[in-house]
């Protein structure tokens, strides 16, 4: 009988995200309007980048170019025929030496970087909530100062720098961690265990550098979060009830503290994406990021385009399961209608 | 005021920013060496008397290229959160006061913008236009006015049922007038918080992306390519590694102390 008890719930939950798929749509068609507009309208063209002094390369060489890649076509219709082929998840053929199909190339290099990221959010939430709801709890006191410094330390620090430092102080000087690359010189000969071992070594200084800026931003989201709770009337009901205090703070006012966290999490992700070409730049990690620079450096545009949308599809799922997970998680929305 | 004078997050975050500032300002009198200028014997020296912070692989006094960088630091800053603010005021004013479909619309498009990963579209319109110094501050501004355009709808929207506009309304002022003598005034405080807090992510965003190579060329100096130069050295001179880093942390912390600080004292609705 649980089912009939439950069976609205998921209709209602099903139509939202349905609905909420729908409404990504017409996102996701700007995202990819916008960058392609503002791609193609900078000057410099693949075709002519590098060929401009090359006494070997005619004007009609760059025109047949030009027509092989379908850059002579108005712009409009290069868009058009783009999205078309998005349609069918087709990204083209990349512009460098090897052709290959963007999707194939994405593909390959998009694990590391999801590692990277997924283990920099779970970074964040095991550092910085318990930091934020210390600094609460003892609100003004010498703790909650000390940590606020640091909060703001965290916020204030280049990112690349602290990666850098790292690499000098726990790479160059004592050699504890490997300071480039996902894998060691002899990852051919390690048993399948030990390789593992040093994948995850290789991530450790990455993940710290990705996850500093938001551990100071929802450490602090978080100490707000709390002293807005703990400050709300039913507190005071349920401390007035006799219930124990530590049951109040980390039951009935954490629970509700947490929640605007989802959220945050979910709009933490551009940024993260948008990082990761600095990560994965400083560490040398073939991962999307590193891949998305080399494309904009060699003006790969199909490439380029491809990894933006790609990024701007990750962006919106996490958002989606971010919301998500915000009903699910919120009695108030879950029993509404 | 004497409260303010009190406040030791206002006061560490003013001292900072106006140290930073007068350091820039006065960087062609106070750096001990041209910047510019190779000096093949005094190649990747660590710090000493002569030389405070060491000197990089062409021999140049990092001191003094710092203080050059400031200049490059605060002039992004400055002009990106111009440009921002600018946006945001506009669109957000024009949001709030009007409502209906165009506050709408508008807030679709902010939303949208806001989910891209906008450091994906300025590494590759940077990079396809050319890196300089008037790119990146262009680019950065034009992709940081979400916050500012949320900001000021919301006061906009706040502001438009209070009764002196409705007064100045039913007096017949225009709409224009009623925006920018009336409502703007009023939504200042908010604004300003929000404007130097955006220096302190432009400073940030502009030394990543001249980490990247996709800033400020060298030879000019700026604190993110010389970072670029301490990557290359790092196994042999931390020192370079260092110094502009710090300076970059320093000039940050200052103006998100600031920001912080005006806040606290201009909204009394965010006293904890």
């Amino acid at each position: 009988m649980n089912f009939y008890k439950h069976a609205p719930k998921l209709a209602t939950m099903l139509s939202y995200i349905f609905k909420r798929l729908g409404g990504m749509l017409p996102l996701l068609l700007g995202i990819t309007l916008i960058s392609f507009a503002m791609m193609h309208l900078a000057p410099g063209e693949p075709s002519v980048v590098g060929n401009e002094f090359n006494p070997k390369v005619s004007a009609e060489d760059i025109e047949r170019l030009r027509s092989y890649y379908g850059l002579d076509k108005p712009l409009y219709e290069q868009y058009w025929q783009w999205l078309q082929r998005l349609a069918v998840l087709d990204f083209g053929n990349s512009f460098s030496a090897d052709s290959r199909p963007v999707l194939d190339k994405i593909i390959e290099r998009l694990p590391v970087t999801i590692w990277i990221n997924a283990l920099a959010m779970l970074l964040i939430l095991v550092l910085a909530i318990p930091i934020g709801v210390i600094s609460a709890m003892h609100q003004n006191s010498w703790l909650d100062r000390g940590l606020t410094v640091l909060v703001f330390l965290g916020f204030a620090i280049p990112s690349f720098w602290l990666g850098l430092l790292l690499m000098i102080g726990l790479g160059v000087n004592i050699h504890l961690l490997p300071i480039s690359g996902i894998h060691d010189y002899n990852w051919q000969q390690m048993g399948w265990w030990q390789q593992q071992m040093d994948f995850f070594q290789h991530l450790i200084l990455p993940v710290i550098v990705a996850a500093i800026g938001g551990i100071a931003g929802m450490s602090r989201f978080m100490r707000a979060g709390m002293l807005n709770v703990i400050r709300s009337d039913y507190i005071t009901t349920a401390r007035a009830m006799g219930i124990s205090e530590s049951r109040v703070r980390y039951r009935l006012a954490l629970k509700n503290a947490m929640l605007p966290i989802i959220t945050l999490l979910g709009l933490s992700i551009p940024g993260l994406i948008g990082g990761s070409v600095i990560v994965e730049q400083l560490f040398s990690i073939p991962g999307m990021g590193l891949l998305f620079y080399e494309a904009v450096m060699a003006r790969d545009y199909p490439l380029v385009m491809g990894i933006t949308v790609m990024g701007a599809i990750l962006t919106l799922l996490g958002n989606l399961i971010a919301d998500i997970a915000y009903v699910w998680a919120n009695p108030r929305l879950r029993h509404r209608q | 005021m004497r409260h303010a004078l009190s406040n030791p997050m206002l006061m560490v975050g003013l001292a900072i920013v106006l140290f930073v500032t007068t350091m820039a300002a006065l960087a062609p009198w106070l750096a001990p060496f041209d910047p510019a200028e190779i000096h093949v014997h005094a190649i990747l020296l660590p710090p000493s008397i002569e030389h405070w912070f060491g000197t990089d692989m062409l021999g140049r006094d990092i001191l003094s290229r710092m203080l050059y960088g400031a200049r490059v630091s605060l002039a992004v800053g400055l002009i990106a959160v111009g440009i921002s603010i600018s946006i945001g005021i506009v669109l957000g004013a024009i949001a709030g006061y009007f409502g209906g479909k165009i506050d709408a619309i508008l807030m679709r498009i902010t939303d949208m913008v806001l989910c891209f990963p906008t450091f994906f579209l300025i590494l590759a319109v940077i990079a396809f236009l050319e890196p300089s110094l008037w790119n990146i501050m262009i680019v950065i501004g034009l992709t940081s006015w979400m916050g500012v355009t949320r900001l000021v709808r919301a006061e906009f929207l706040a502001l438009k049922e209070q009764e002196f506009i409705l007064a100045a309304k039913s007096l017949g002022v225009s709409h224009l007038q009623i925006m920018l003598r009336y409502m703007l005034p009023n939504a200042m405080a908010p604004i300003l918080v929000s404007a130097v807090l955006g220096i302190a992510g432009a400073v940030l965003l502009e030394s990543g992306l001249s980490f990247l190579g996709l800033g400020v060329q060298p030879p000019d100096p700026s604190w993110g390519n010389m970072l670029t130069e301490g990557k290359d050295n790092i196994q042999i001179a931390w020192w370079i590694s260092l110094f502009p880093g710090l300076a970059i942390l320093i000039t940050v912390l200052g103006y998100n102390l600031l920001g912080e600080a005006l806040r606290d004292l201009l909204d009394p609705k965010m006293k904890p």
